[in-house]
């Protein structure tokens, strides 16, 4: 089954007097339960393509599928709905609630989403517990290393088990050690939850995870290759 | 329900997390808040004393008369009721005091002076419980009957007269022929009054005396009515009016006395502008403190957003939070009015400024008068307006598109 089906997607930004393509007539299929890596140079479009997925940016032209549906032509509220019940986002910069605990943070999707309190605070307990941030619970983000923040971030991606995630950079901002871990972590949701990962990197240590690589070069796929994982 | 639980939660969180700024914007709204309601329990207060003093004056909270005396307070316009009708009419009127009373345009003249007055032959018994006049503080006596041959004079007139207790001056007036009615009284008391114009302006005689020597046999011109309450005399305009035919006219005191009938309305106006006035102020540092609210964390709204947040749930977090602030700093600024207007409410001496405060008919005590109505409207008027004024940066705030949001530094 394709989780995500991309067909002719253009986006073109204009900086300065310049037209910049950052997606150029794009098209890539990922299916159910894939580990795929996006990989560029600065600028070569993965983030644009990772944002298209995610329904965070509308392209100038052709199809976005997520899970059979369109969704290049869904309202804010509908784009909101299947981010929220489909996908789960994993940014560079962490990107975390700074007024709310790391608790809350990983409860704050399954809040909007209506999880019963009891359930949402088993699930945020035990999922804080798996990426190793036991005891950690009521620390705000400013209290937390980058590390421990981005694992509350993936903590957050992925406590209500959604179908997509889509990380940007995800180990970016984090030292090896962690960096192993975090992917060790996301393969084995892969493996036992058939968990579909769309990860854009230029990390060559996160590309050995992957069982595929999607090569982009000035917003075309040059190369697309499958690969046995690490 | 439970979107406006996780809402409000992040809305507080989010206004303490500049503590500082939340601070200063919440004084701003407790002091707004004070000043509204301070002002207004001190404007309430001393309109309503103006309002129970020329009741007390007029007196009545409804009054019968001819149905031309209000347009020409002559003789000839009387009441044309005798005692024993009136009495027949009213005696059953239950929480009701009532009085009949004759009230003529008068001179008074001493052995040095004349002055024009208000004549009043007036039955003191039956006037004892709303009179303005304390009758066992009058400087002498008071009018021990309607068949009294003594005046009562306001201290003030006795001045201007220089005449007093024990002196005798004439009084002049028309009987319904138009011919001079005259008749000489001695002092036997002068009166004291909050205000030095009604002391001037009144003479007390016995209602019988009065009628005597205006030749009008039992008729009177008036006859006041005082309920339990001057806000609302409807009650008891309805009773006077069932037991009256056409022959008279029943009014209301806002009728007998358009002035402080428009005072009392104007009241109510000059409030709400006041209350108004002051939100506008307080509303420029509202839509400060939230638009800086907004600016300073367009990355995490893009955040919420690209989480799955909804564009309306992110305007509802912003409005919240506006609400959060005004809802405190109404409560402190209610709780600070309540603190300071209460211990004042024995009165505050403004005898300093008594002669301008006189002109327009104040007394030089103020009693603020706290009403819970006035604080109710200081608050919905600030919620109301503050919620319209925090619609725009909340919009604004909803509009963002995630991806250019979350990139924001």
């Amino acid at each position: 089954m394709t989780a995500v089906r991309c067909i002719d997607l253009c986006k073109t930004y204009r900086q300065g007097d310049q037209d910049i393509k950052a997606l150029d007539h794009l098209s890539v299929d990922i299916e159910k339960g894939e580990f795929v890596c996006l990989m560029s140079p600065s600028g070569g479009g993965k983030t644009t393509l990772l944002n298209a997925i995610g329904g965070l940016d509308i392209p100038d032209s052709g199809e976005v599928w997520i899970a059979g549906e369109r969704i290049d032509q869904m309202s804010k509220g509908q784009l909101a709905d299947l981010r929220l019940a489909n996908i789960g986002f994993v940014f560079q910069a962490y990107n975390l609630i700074p007024v709310l605990t790391a608790q809350e943070n990983v409860e704050f999707v399954m809040q909007i989403q209506g999880v019963p309190a009891a359930e949402r605070h088993d699930k945020s307990f035990a999922i804080l517990q798996e990426v190793g941030l036991k005891g950690l619970e009521t620390r705000r983000p400013a209290e937390m290393s980058g590390g421990q923040q981005q694992r509350v971030a993936v903590a957050r991606a992925i406590v209500s088990r959604p179908e997509l995630v889509l990380a940007d950079e995800p180990t970016a901002n984090l030292d090896s050690k962690t960096s192993a871990e975090l992917m060790e972590l996301f393969t084995e949701l892969n493996e036992h939850h058939n968990t579909t990962f769309v990860i854009a990197t230029h990390d060559r240590r996160v590309q050995a995870y992957a069982k595929r690589l999607v090569r982009m070069l000035d917003g075309r796929i040059v190369d697309d290759i499958e690969q046995h994982a690490a | 329900m439970r979107m406006f639980v996780v809402l409000s939660r992040l809305a507080w969180r989010y206004l303490w997390r500049n503590h500082r700024r939340t601070i200063v914007m919440l004084s701003a709204i407790a002091v707004g808040a004070w000043a509204m309601i301070f002002m207004t329990a001190l404007t309430r207060g001393m309109v309503d004393q103006m309002i129970v003093d020329g009741i007390s004056v007029i007196p009545g909270h409804v009054q019968i008369h001819d149905p031309d005396y209000l347009d020409d307070p002559s003789i000839n316009n009387r009441v044309a009721y005798s005692d024993a009708e009136l009495a027949a009419r009213f005696e059953d009127l239950d929480r009701v005091a009532w009085a009949a009373r004759v009230r003529v345009p008068a001179v008074v003249t001493s052995e040095r002076e004349s002055r024009g007055v208000t004549l009043l032959g007036i039955d003191p018994e039956a006037e004892r419980s709303f009179s303005f006049i304390d009758y066992d503080a009058v400087d002498g006596r008071f009018l021990e009957g309607p068949d009294d041959n003594g005046i009562v004079l306001g201290a003030k007139l006795a001045d201007t007269l220089e005449t007093r207790v024990g002196k005798r001056v004439v009084v002049m007036s028309q009987d319904p022929e138009n011919e001079i009615a005259d008749r000489g009284f001695r002092v036997v008391g002068l009166f004291h009054a909050e205000m030095e114009a009604t002391e001037e302006s009144l003479a007390f005689v016995g209602k019988r005396t009065a009628q005597k020597m205006l030749r009008i046999g039992d008729s009177v011109t008036e006859v006041a009515f005082v309920g339990d309450d001057y806000r609302d005399v409807e009650p008891l305009y309805s009773k006077v009016v069932e037991r009256v035919d056409d022959a008279v006219q029943v009014s209301r005191w806002t009728e007998v006395d358009t002035y402080l009938g428009t005072m009392m309305g104007m009241m109510d106006g000059f409030m709400l502008i006041w209350v108004i006035v002051i939100f506008l102020a307080l509303s420029f540092g509202l839509v400060n403190t939230l638009v800086m609210a907004v600016f300073e964390r367009i990355r995490e709204i893009g955040l919420m957003l690209a989480l799955g947040m909804k564009p309306a749930m992110i305007l509802g977090q912003i409005i919240i939070e506006s609400m959060m602030l005004l809802s405190v700093g109404l409560l402190i600024g209610d709780v600070l009015a309540w603190a300071t207007i209460k211990p004042l409410e024995g009165g505050i001496d403004i005898s300093i400024v008594a002669k301008g405060m006189e002109m327009f008919g104040a007394s030089s005590v103020l009693y603020p008068n706290l009403d819970v109505d006035d604080v109710i409207l200081a608050n919905v008027v600030v919620l109301v307006l503050g919620f319209f004024a925090s619609l725009s940066p909340a919009w604004r705030a909803s509009r963002y598109e995630p991806v250019e949001a979350i990139t924001k530094v």
